[in-house]
Parts: C-alpha cells; structure tokens; sequence
C-alpha cells in the first residue's frame, strides 16, 4: 500500500469511526443490502477494501451513490462494524475532492420525482441537512 | 536473630531476560538478616529445591525467600522442600518477579530495580511469619451432584461405581436433560434415546444414587470435605412413593392446553404430566400454573383416577439438609431464544424453526410421530435453508461473543439426515466458517457435501420474509459467488447459539465459585486444572463450564467423578492454618465481621473478663471457626478496632510489606 492509500484509508477509518478489523466476513450486510444488485461493490466489499487501502477503486465506483443509507447493515452486522458509515465516509472523501459537485438542501425539492424511493430522501436530507 | 536464605530464579529466559537476576541476589543479599542469597536457573527443579534444603540445614535459616514465578504455581512445591529440611513450611515467602515483573515490563534497569524492591519486600513479611501448623478435617463421604443431564448422570454413575454415595439433585421432573430431547447424534448417528435411557435407568437402580427430582439446591454452607446443603424439594402435588407412573391421570386431566417443554413447545401437554415415555423416575407432576384445582378449586380429576392414591393437593415444597464431602456442578445449558433475531421472522412466522424443535419435528416422539412436516400446513416441506452462527460470534448484545462449538456438527447432521430420509428435498446451509475439528468431524460434514449433496453456502442471511403462498423468502449473500441470493424456502432452521443456565450464576454465588462474563463456571487453570473449580471440593461437569459436545460432555464429567473420588477417598483433608483469629481484649461484639464472612465462620460468645477494678464483666466477643474459616481476611479489613488478624496475613506483616515497598 503506498502512503497516499495509506493517508486516504487513515482519513476513511476517522471519519466514518469504523473499525474494519472486527469484520468477520460473513456478508450479512451484503445479504441484507436492498441495494445490492446496483452496486458494483457490495457492503461486506466496501469493508475489505477499506482494510486493504484499496480507497480510490471505491471513491471512482459508482456504488458509493447506489448506498441508500438504510442502516439494515449497520442493524444486522454480527460484529458492530457499521457497514453504511464506511461507504458514507468513502462518499464524503469523493464529494469532498470533486467539491463544486455538492448538493444544496434547496436543490433537493427540484430534484423529487414519483419514482424516488422514500429512502433516498431520507438520506438525501440526512446527508445535506446541514 | 533471623537468618534468612533468599533464591532467585531465572525461570530459564522468562525472568532472567528482564531481570538481572545476579544484581538482585547480590542487592538483596544486604537486606537485614538475609545470610545467603543466591540465583539458579531452575529453582522449581530438584537441584533448585535441593539448593534450598541444603541452605537450610547448612546456614540454619529461619526463613526462606524464593524470588521466582507466581506463588499460585510453586508456593507448595518450595513449602514441601522447606518442610522436608526441617523447615516450618509456613516461614517459606514467594516474591512474584515473573508475572508480577519480567513478563509486564520490557526494560532491565526498571524490572531489575522493581524485582529487589518484591525481593525485600517478601524479606520484611518472612521476618515476622510464625510457625503454623495445619488441622485436619474429616470428609464427609458422599458427593453431590448439581444438574441430571449427561454430564450429571455421568459423573453420578461414576462416582457411585467407585463405591461413594451420589445424590443427584435435578430441577426439572426428570433426568436427562438436552440429550433426551435429541433425535439422533453426530458423528456416530445412534438415536441419543438408545444410548441414553439405559444410563437414566441405570442410573436410577444403582444403590449408591439417590435422585432428588424437581429439587433445587437453596442454601451452601462449609467447605471442602464437608458442605451442609440445603435442598428444595418442589411440590410436584404426588407422592412420589406412591405414583407408579401408569399415567392414567394424564389421559384423563381435562386441561390439555399445556405448552409442551419436552417438545419445545411444538405441542400441548395436560396440566399433570409425565414429560417422556422413559423419564427417570417415571412419576407424574402436577403444574400449577395450569391445574384447575390448584389455581380455582375445581376438578380433582386426576385424584380420582389414580388407583394408587397419589395426587395430594395439599402438598408443599419440603426442605432437607445433608452433608456432602465434594460437589460437581452439572447444570448445562439452553439455547438462547430467537425472538430478538427480527430479521428472522421466528415470532411471524411458525415455519422458522429452532434446531432444537428440529429435532423434535424429526423424532418418533415428537409432535409428529418422526415424519417432519411442516409445522404451520402439516406439509412436506421441499426446501429447507438451515442458518448457522445465529446469535454466536456476536459483538452486540442480541447474542453471544463465543462460538458454540456444536451447532456446525449437527446442522451437518440435520441436513444429512433430512437428504437420506427425503432424498427429494433440497437443503441450504449458509455459513461464516463450518468449524468441524474432532475426530471424525471434519469427514461428517464432507459427507454432508459429498454424499448427500447439501448446498453450502459461504455467507450469511440478511433477511427472512415469511410470504402470501406460505413460501418462506430467504435472502442471504454467496460470498464465494459474489451474489445475492433469494431462496423460496418452505422451512427454515436457526443454529441458535446456547447460553448457561440462567439458574447458574445465583449457583456459583452460592457455591462462592467463578464464572466468567458468559457464566460459564470457571476452571481452576484453563489447561492444567480443566474439571476443578478455583473453589477446593467443587467440580465442573459438562457445558455449564463451556460449549461441548456429548462426547466432550462425558469425558469431562468422567474427569470431574475422578477428581471428587479422589477426595472423597481421603479420611480427612489438610485445612489452610492461614485463618483468622481475634482478640477477644480487643473486640467489643458489633457483628461488622459477622456480616461480611462469606463462609459464615465468625459467631459470637458471652465472656467473662476480669476488669481492672477487679468487678468481672461479660462481654459479646467474636469467635472464628478455624474449619469453616477459608482465610480470605475479609474481617480483618472490616474490624473497626483492629480485632481480627490472619495467620500468616497479619496486620503487621502487611504494614511491613508496604514499608518495604515504599522505603
Ligand atoms: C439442537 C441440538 C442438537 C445437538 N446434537 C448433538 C449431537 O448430535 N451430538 C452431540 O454430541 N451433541 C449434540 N448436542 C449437544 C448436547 O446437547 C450437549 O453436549 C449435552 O446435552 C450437554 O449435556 P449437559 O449435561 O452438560 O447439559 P444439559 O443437557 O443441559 O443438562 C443439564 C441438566 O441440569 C439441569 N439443571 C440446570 N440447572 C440446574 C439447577 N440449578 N439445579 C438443578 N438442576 C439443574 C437441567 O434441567 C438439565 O437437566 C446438540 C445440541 C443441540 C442444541
Ligand atoms: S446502508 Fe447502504 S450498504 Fe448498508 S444495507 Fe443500506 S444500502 Fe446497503
Ligand atoms: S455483516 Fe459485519 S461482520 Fe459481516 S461481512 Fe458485513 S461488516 Fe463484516
Ligand atoms: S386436578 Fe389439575 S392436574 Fe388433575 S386432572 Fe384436574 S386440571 Fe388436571
Ligand atoms: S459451531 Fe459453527 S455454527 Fe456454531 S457458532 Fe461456531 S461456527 Fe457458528
């Protein structure tokens, strides 16, 4: 691992809290995710990458804005790894590098259509409340 | 005038690495009264102890200082070697410069200057130890045992062939336990009723085993050799002399609408019951949560019925006391409940079931006669998924940090036996690891794979949703695959990971025995002293000590027999001379000590003293029973007016011991 992965898992590891080393790949998350079948890289995945370093595969995947923040991970996992907030940390490290690509909370109401699930609102609003 | 040896050990590198063993025998060599002190490589050995013996005889110490490991592992050895020299074994100090120094510190200078600082210190406390001399006490000699399972029938039959009395006192209606409510058992596959109920009888006509039944043990008092129990023996509302289990009452009772424990509640019983056709003994019980006559007055069926006059109403739990010389402790387990498992749909859904109703479902005795239907349409079900770990290798606090060792085994085993009876069925396994060491093990559940075709799957099951068609949607992950898979399944079975019984740990505080954060009991040494408690004269039998399987279960209950055999053939025990003692000028009666012994030894007298103006006075002073006294110094510390003292602890050896330290 080079020291640039190194300082970008470093930075993943801080911000989401999450401590990968408790993972005991079992894949729950991935056996609970709803999203799955869009994500190119599944919970259990995003988990294991983090612990190998391997950040910019996850910051350029588009799974990272298929995660619907629905915590069934963060509920499920057998070991308290918290799943969600390590991809919402890979997420923030990606909107925090392409900056300009931030979402404003007045653009939100624009942005809804019928076909939006719920969930997505609701972590569109827990994302950018602030 | 002292004359003191002190030895230092280098535990070969243990303490010799971290430890400039020389430099502290040649620092401690000047302490006051030390005439020899000395460093070996191995003092434990018998060139070492024949070091001490030696110094003994040829400097005529007063007293002995061995720099070494933890005194839990050679304080007797080097007491044995003093007292073989002559020496009183008493006037033998243990400085701990392994665990308590080289092992937790990684620089020389410090753990060398802290290695003289424990040398002087154990120097200033063998200064002031008096001779002791230990008492004997006799041993009572009959053994008790805690919990009917396997595990307690084990040691129970052991025991009792080796001649010694056995009571067995056990809180359900019948002996047996899990076992009796498994169908058949890995990795052999008998049927565990075949191999069981013979023990069960055997059991039950062996002269020297008496079995208390729905009895619970309510009060502990003593020490090894010699423990006062107290049983409770429940109110089952029959005469056990009486009952000859025909089992009349229980056909005619008209309250039928009882949840069925022996059945894991897949069915009804009757309000008087006998839990299973081989229960030992085979005598009826009346719940009165459920009896009408018992709870409103109205009925009496049963007390009609019965030709031998059984069924008393009236009946109330009794109380009886015995002595016992050495007790193992046998309680078992249970599998924890899946209710807070919400994602598996157990409380929606009758089609989820436990492993444990599994068995059940699949035995002759079961609610279905041995055919395993489905319990919610009585239908054949075509697709089973079993889910492993649930509730096992948990951090949080649904379930349980441990893995429970046994559910790998016989998920192999249910699977396989469902695909050899109903080849037409399609059985999943989802697991994180199949864990399968053991002899014969790992070649079961390749069988499982290999022969009958089972599908492992690597991964776990996120959600379970029970649908309209009565199909059972599993969703779970193929890691291996890197896929979600959903499964229409028709049952589906949770590994369900098992805890203690929750009556356990007022047990252990009773027995004044540790467990651990699991309440598991816990082993004396987790590899030299497996079947001992750290209590002396009590012993660990079966899963109430940790996770196992049957085979596991007898050869530790065979261990723990031994071991209280072994007890139970001495005629009396060395007691510890370390008690405590008061003095009776100082003690002015206020109970503090009373109230804090653990093991009930302090007890009170009247007593004359003649006073200085020559009137006589009584007074309330403490009085401790060098027997029951086990030497913890709990008083000691409690004595508001510096009454009570240790041998062996006194309060100055102590202040001598910190002066040393802080000097
Ligand atoms: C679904 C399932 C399938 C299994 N299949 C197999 C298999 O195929 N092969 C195999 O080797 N193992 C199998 N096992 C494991 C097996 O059940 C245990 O290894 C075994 O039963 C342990 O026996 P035990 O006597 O220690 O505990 P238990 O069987 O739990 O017995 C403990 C006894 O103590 C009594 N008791 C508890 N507390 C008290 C108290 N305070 N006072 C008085 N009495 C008390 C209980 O009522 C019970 O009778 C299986 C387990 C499960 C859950
Ligand atoms: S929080 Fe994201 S990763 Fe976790 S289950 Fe929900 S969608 Fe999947
Ligand atoms: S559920 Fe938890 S332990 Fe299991 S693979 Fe996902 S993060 Fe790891
Ligand atoms: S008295 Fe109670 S136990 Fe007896 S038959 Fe009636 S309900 Fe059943
Ligand atoms: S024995 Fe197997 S199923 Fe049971 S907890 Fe351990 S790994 Fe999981």
């Amino acid at each position: 691992m080079n020291s640039k992965n190194e300082n970008l898992k470093e930075q993943v590891l801080r911000a989401s809290g999450v401590n990968v080393l408790k993972c005991m790949r079992c894949g729950k998350c991935s056996g609970t995710c709803p999203a799955y079948g869009e994500m190119e890289y599944h919970p259990h995945q995003f988990v294991y990458m983090i612990e190998k370093g391997d950040i910019e595969k996850l910051m350029n995947s588009p799974s990272i804005y298929r995660c619907l923040t629905c915590f069934a991970c963060v509920d499920r996992c057998p070991r308290g790894v918290e799943p969600a907030k390590a991809v919402e940390a890979v997420r923030l490290m990606a909107v925090r590098k392409q900056d300009g690509n931030r979402l404003k909370p007045e653009q939100i109401p624009d942005m809804l259509d019928e076909d939006m699930p719920q969930q997505a609102i609701v972590t569109a609003l827990r994302k950018y409340r602030k | 005038m002292n004359r003191i040896g002190v030895f230092v050990c280098h535990c070969g590198t243990n303490i010799a690495s971290t430890v400039d063993v020389k430099a502290v025998a040649e620092a401690l060599s000047h302490e006051r009264g030390v005439v020899i002190s000395q460093d070996y490589q191995y003092m434990c050995s018998e060139s070492g102890q024949n070091l001490v013996k030696n110094a003994i005889k040829e400097h005529n110490l007063t007293g002995v200082v061995i720099c070494s490991c933890s005194p839990r592992m050679h304080e007797n050895t080097f007491r044995k070697a003093c007292s073989e020299a002559g020496l009183n074994p008493y006037l033998v100090e243990i400085a701990n410069i392994r665990e308590q120094c080289s092992w937790i510190h990684k620089d020389i200078t410090t753990a060398t200057e802290k290695a003289v600082i424990l040398g002087r210190t154990a120097i200033a406390k063998v200064t002031l130890n008096t001779p002791l001399t230990s008492m004997e006490s006799p041993v009572v000699k009959r053994a008790l045992v805690i919990g009917g399972g396997i595990a307690g029938i084990q040691s129970a039959l052991d025991i009792a062939e080796a001649g010694f009395e056995v009571d067995i006192v056990e809180k359900e209606p019948t002996i047996g336990g899990k076992m009796a409510q498994i169908d058949k058992t890995f990795p052999t596959l008998d049927c565990a009723a075949c191999i069981l109920t013979p023990k069960m009888v055997e059991a039950s006509q062996n002269e020297n085993i008496n079995i208390y039944s729905f009895s619970e043990v309510s009060d502990v008092k003593g020490f090894v050799g010699n423990f006062t129990v107290k049983i409770k023996r429940k109110a089952r509302y029959v005469d056990e002399t009486k009952c000859t289990g025909c089992g009349l009452c229980t056909e005619k009772c008209p309250m039928k609408k009882v949840p069925n424990e022996f059945n894991a509640g897949l069915d009804n019983r009757t309000a008087i019951y006998i839990p299973f056709a081989q229960a030992v003994p085979k005598i009826a019980t009346i719940d009165p949560n459920y009896c009408m006559m018992l709870k409103n007055g109205k009925c009496g069926v049963c007390s009609k019925v019965c030709t031998a006059g059984a069924v008393d109403y009236k009946q109330k739990d009794e109380f009886i006391e015995k002595k016992y010389g050495a007790i193992v402790v046998a309680t078992g387990y249970n599998p924890i409940s899946p209710e807070k498992f919400d994602e598996y749909a157990y409380s929606q859904c009758p089609d989820v079931v436990t492993s444990l109703e599994l068995e059940r479902l699949m035995n002759a005795a079961g609610p279905n006669g041995g055919t395993l239907l489905r319990p919610s349409d009585k239908k054949h079900p075509e697709k089973i998924v079993f889910i492993q770990c649930v509730g096992s290798r948990c951090d949080d606090d649904r379930g349980k940090p441990y893995c429970s060792k046994i559910c790998c085994m016989y998920t192999a085993k249910h699977a396989m036996l469902i695909r050899e009876k109903y080849p037409d069925t399609e059985v999943y396994v989802f697991y994180i690891d199949v864990r399968t060491p053991g002899k014969n093990f790992d070649e079961f559940y390749r069988r499982a794979v290999e022969q009958y075709n089972v599908h492992y799957i690597k991964g776990m099951v996120g959600k379970v949703t029970p649908k309209a068609n009565g199909k059972i949607e599993v969703q779970g992950s193929d890691m291996l695959a890197d896929e979600q898979l959903r499964i229409d399944a028709d049952l589906v079975v949770l590994a369900m990971a098992i805890e203690p019984d929750k009556s356990a740990r007022p047990l252990a505080t009773m027995l004044t025995t540790q467990m651990d954060t699991n309440d598991f009991f816990t082993e004396a040494h987790p590899k030299l002293r497996p079947v001992e408690s750290a209590t002396a004269g009590i012993f660990l039998s079966g899963v109430c000590q940790g996770p196992k399987d049957i085979p596991e279960t007898v050869a530790q209950a065979s261990a723990a027999a031994a071991k209280a055999i072994g007890l139970l053939c001495k005629n009396s025990i060395t007691c510890n001379p370390c008690v405590a003692h008061s003095d009776e000028l100082m003690c002015n009666g206020c109970s503090a000590c009373e109230k804090v012994c653990p093991y009930g030894a302090i007890t009170y007298e009247n007593k004359e003293f003649r006073m200085p103006d020559r009137t006589v006075a009584v007074r309330r002073v403490a009085s401790v029973n060098p027997a029951v006294c086990q030497g913890c110094g709990a008083c000691t510390v409690a004595c508001p007016s510096g009454a009570m003292d240790l041998n062996g602890f006194s309060n100055s050896q102590i202040m001598a011991e910190v002066d040393a330290i802080c000097k």
